[in-house]
């Protein structure tokens, strides 16, 4: 029995992703700071990310045709960076620094007690989506670590102790 | 910036106009402070003077490898006709131990615009960027405002204070992943690229961004250029103490188990006692201290008998390391090297960027190593297996310094605490074979 083949093709809306035009828009508008429009590839991931919370395929598509290059290149970007995610994560990303001082000032109880709190590991997702645990290079508080951020806050001198009052606000 | 210092703009040029509650510095009380005074005098002179200035001045790179920021400017290309050309400033502070620029940008964002219209004169560029890590939130906010503020005054944008001169300033905000500092990975991510390195040459100043002439300057580098400008070489020269042949002040730091951990604007060939006992009060009750990195994590460690050497490039280099960022981190008698190396390691090889196989599959090996030896699993020949990786991991190996950086504090970890190595190595290799000498580490 030959079946004719069917050519699955990648659409815009493989994955009921669609852009929206205020995004569109505000990449538009980053392409015009450089001389080449790939130059808006990452601030245009970031862009889709902040709406999305993540980088589903068809947004991939999506900044590879308003760019004018290759989604494998958009992908290539996507996939190299840290701060870009290429699967769904939780509403709010708790990034702990592990870098030489704070594991000189104990980041190791921090994260075994975020581990404790959260009851998941780093890279994991807690199951009602709330949070997700990653760690980070140096975040630049040296002088004041262990530390961590939350989405965009920084938090500093953690000791095991205070952090489930940090996490209380993060609902 | 605690302590109170009596800080004049003759003896603080980074740092004498922060506020005591921390808050920025807008553009009215930049002013006030002789901000922008810099610009205005180096837009009365011929960009070629600005360059001779600056390395008459004798400013070495402060982003950790101290290329003479002057000379770095004479390597602009003299064809006029290569009009296209590029300011960057590396503001993606990443260097494990490392947190001057973040201050810097945080409460004095006017300093670094002001050094970049000033560099962006010299090097004739029209367009520039600042490459900031998308964790310094506060930093980019700051910087566009003052950037705009700028702007609404006359100091960026098209013919700048009635000189002729144009140039517009963008901040571009990273999206992780350490390797973004290195200068032509920089480059690459700002194109919108995988930030892999390129191979040099051609350098950035012949074939940058884009392939036009392009200068990369670190932060504080260009933060010191206004001062620069503003009062002289000769006093510029004058604010080095102990014999330092380099010029200015730093940010200097000491972080770890010490009673004070921060950061001060130091005269360069300030000693390292003196940061670490007068500014950082000296190791926390009941540590001493072990060993030390002065100037980030890809410095080689040293021991408390250097602590009196001047920190300033040629001393540190002497002693067998690198004055780096100049941000020391002390490390007390209760942290296991081993354990520290392999912190440090696994940092390494997870910022590798992939695209040299030596560093790519070296570093992972090395962390392997260092986890069998942190668990008392190591075996015999395990070290020289570490001390061959020094070697293939050495500069002329790789196409950037994140391999070579990354070897630094092993080799200097294996040499000055050696007996640490081989209390991890257990009993009798039971590895199938060894090929020419190096143990395959099976887990």
């Amino acid at each position: 029995m030959n079946q004719p083949i069917k050519i699955v093709t990648v659409s815009d809306d493989s994955d009921g992703f669609v852009l929206s035009d205020a995004d569109a828009q505000a990449i538009e508008h980053e392409k015009h700071h450089y001389e080449d429009p790939r130059a808006a590839s990452i601030e245009a991931l970031k862009i889709v990310q902040k709406s999305h919370g993540w980088v589903p395929d068809g947004a991939i598509k999506a900044i590879s045709d308003l760019l004018g290059i290759p989604a494998s290149d958009v992908e290539g970007v996507a996939t190299f960076y840290s701060q870009i995610y290429r699967q769904p994560v939780g509403k709010h990303i708790i990034r702990y620094c592990d870098s030489v001082v704070c594991h000189i000032t104990g980041f190791e109880d921090i994260v075994t007690e975020l581990e404790k709190q959260l009851k998941i590991k780093p890279g994991q997702t807690t199951p009602d989506g709330r949070f997700t645990l990653l760690p980070t290079c140096c975040l630049g508080n040296c002088d004041k670590g262990p530390t961590m951020m939350v989405n965009d806050d920084t938090h500093v001198r953690l000791v095991p102790s205070n952090l489930a009052n940090i996490l209380e606000q993060y609902q | 910036m605690s302590l109170s210092i009596n800080k004049t703009a003759e003896s603080h040029p980074l740092t004498w106009c922060l506020r005591e509650d921390e808050q920025p510095v807008w553009l009215d009380e930049y002013r006030r402070k002789e901000g922008y005074v810099g610009v205005e005098k180096a837009l009365a002179m011929h960009p070629d003077e600005v360059v001779g200035l600056v390395k008459d001045a004798g400013l070495r790179g402060r982003g950790g490898a101290g290329f003479p920021t002057g000379l770095k400017w004479s390597l602009m290309p003299k064809d006029e006709s290569m009009n296209i050309r590029y300011m960057i400033c590396n503001a993606d502070e990443m260097e494990p131990g490392t947190y001057k620029d973040r201050l810097l940008m945080e409460q004095m964002p006017h300093l670094l615009v002001e050094g970049m219209i000033i560099a962006a004169h010299a090097i004739k560029a029209y367009r520039g960027y600042i490459f900031l890590r998308g964790e310094y939130v506060e930093a980019a906010e700051n910087l566009r405002k003052a950037i705009e503020e700028a702007k609404s005054a006359g100091l960026l944008g098209k013919d700048i204070l009635g000189s002729g001169k144009d140039f517009e300033l963008f901040v571009h905000t990273g999206a992780g992943r350490y390797i973004c500092g290195e200068e032509t990975a920089l480059i690459n991510s700002l194109e919108g690229r995988r930030a892999n390195p390129r191979s040099k040459p051609p350098f950035p100043a012949v074939s940058g961004a884009w392939g036009k002439p392009t200068c990369v300057n670190n932060v504080e580098s260009i933060c010191n250029v206004p001062s620069i400008l503003n009062r002289g070489v000769d006093w510029y020269k004058g604010l080095t103490v102990n014999g330092s042949n380099d010029c200015g002040t730093k940010l200097m730091g000491f972080s770890g188990r010490v009673n004070n951990p921060g950061l001060w604007e130091l005269p360069m060939g300030t000693t390292a006692r003196e940061i670490l006992e007068n500014y950082a009060g000296g190791m926390q009750e009941g540590l001493d201290l072990k060993t030390w990195q002065p100037g980030g994590a890809g410095t080689d460690f040293l021991l408390p008998e250097h602590l009196d050497l001047p920190m300033d490039f040629e001393h540190i280099q002497k002693a067998g390391s690198r004055l780096g960022t100049a941000l020391a981190m002390a490390v007390d008698h209760k942290i296991n090297m081993v354990s520290l190396l392999r912190n440090l390691e696994e940092f390494f090889a997870r910022e590798s960027c992939g695209w040299c196989t030596p560093c790519r599959d070296g570093l992972p090996w090395s962390v392997k190593v260092l986890r069998a030896i942190e668990h008392g699993e190591g075996q015999p020949g395990d070290i020289e297996t570490l001390e061959q990786l020094c070697r293939s991991l050495a500069p002329g190996h790789t196409f950037c310094a994140h391999a070579p950086g990354a070897v630094e504090p092993l080799q200097s970890a294996i040499k000055y605490f050696r007996e640490e190595f081989e209390a991890g190595i257990s009993g009798q290799a039971n590895n199938l074979r060894e090929i020419r000498g190096i143990q395959p580490n099976q887990q």
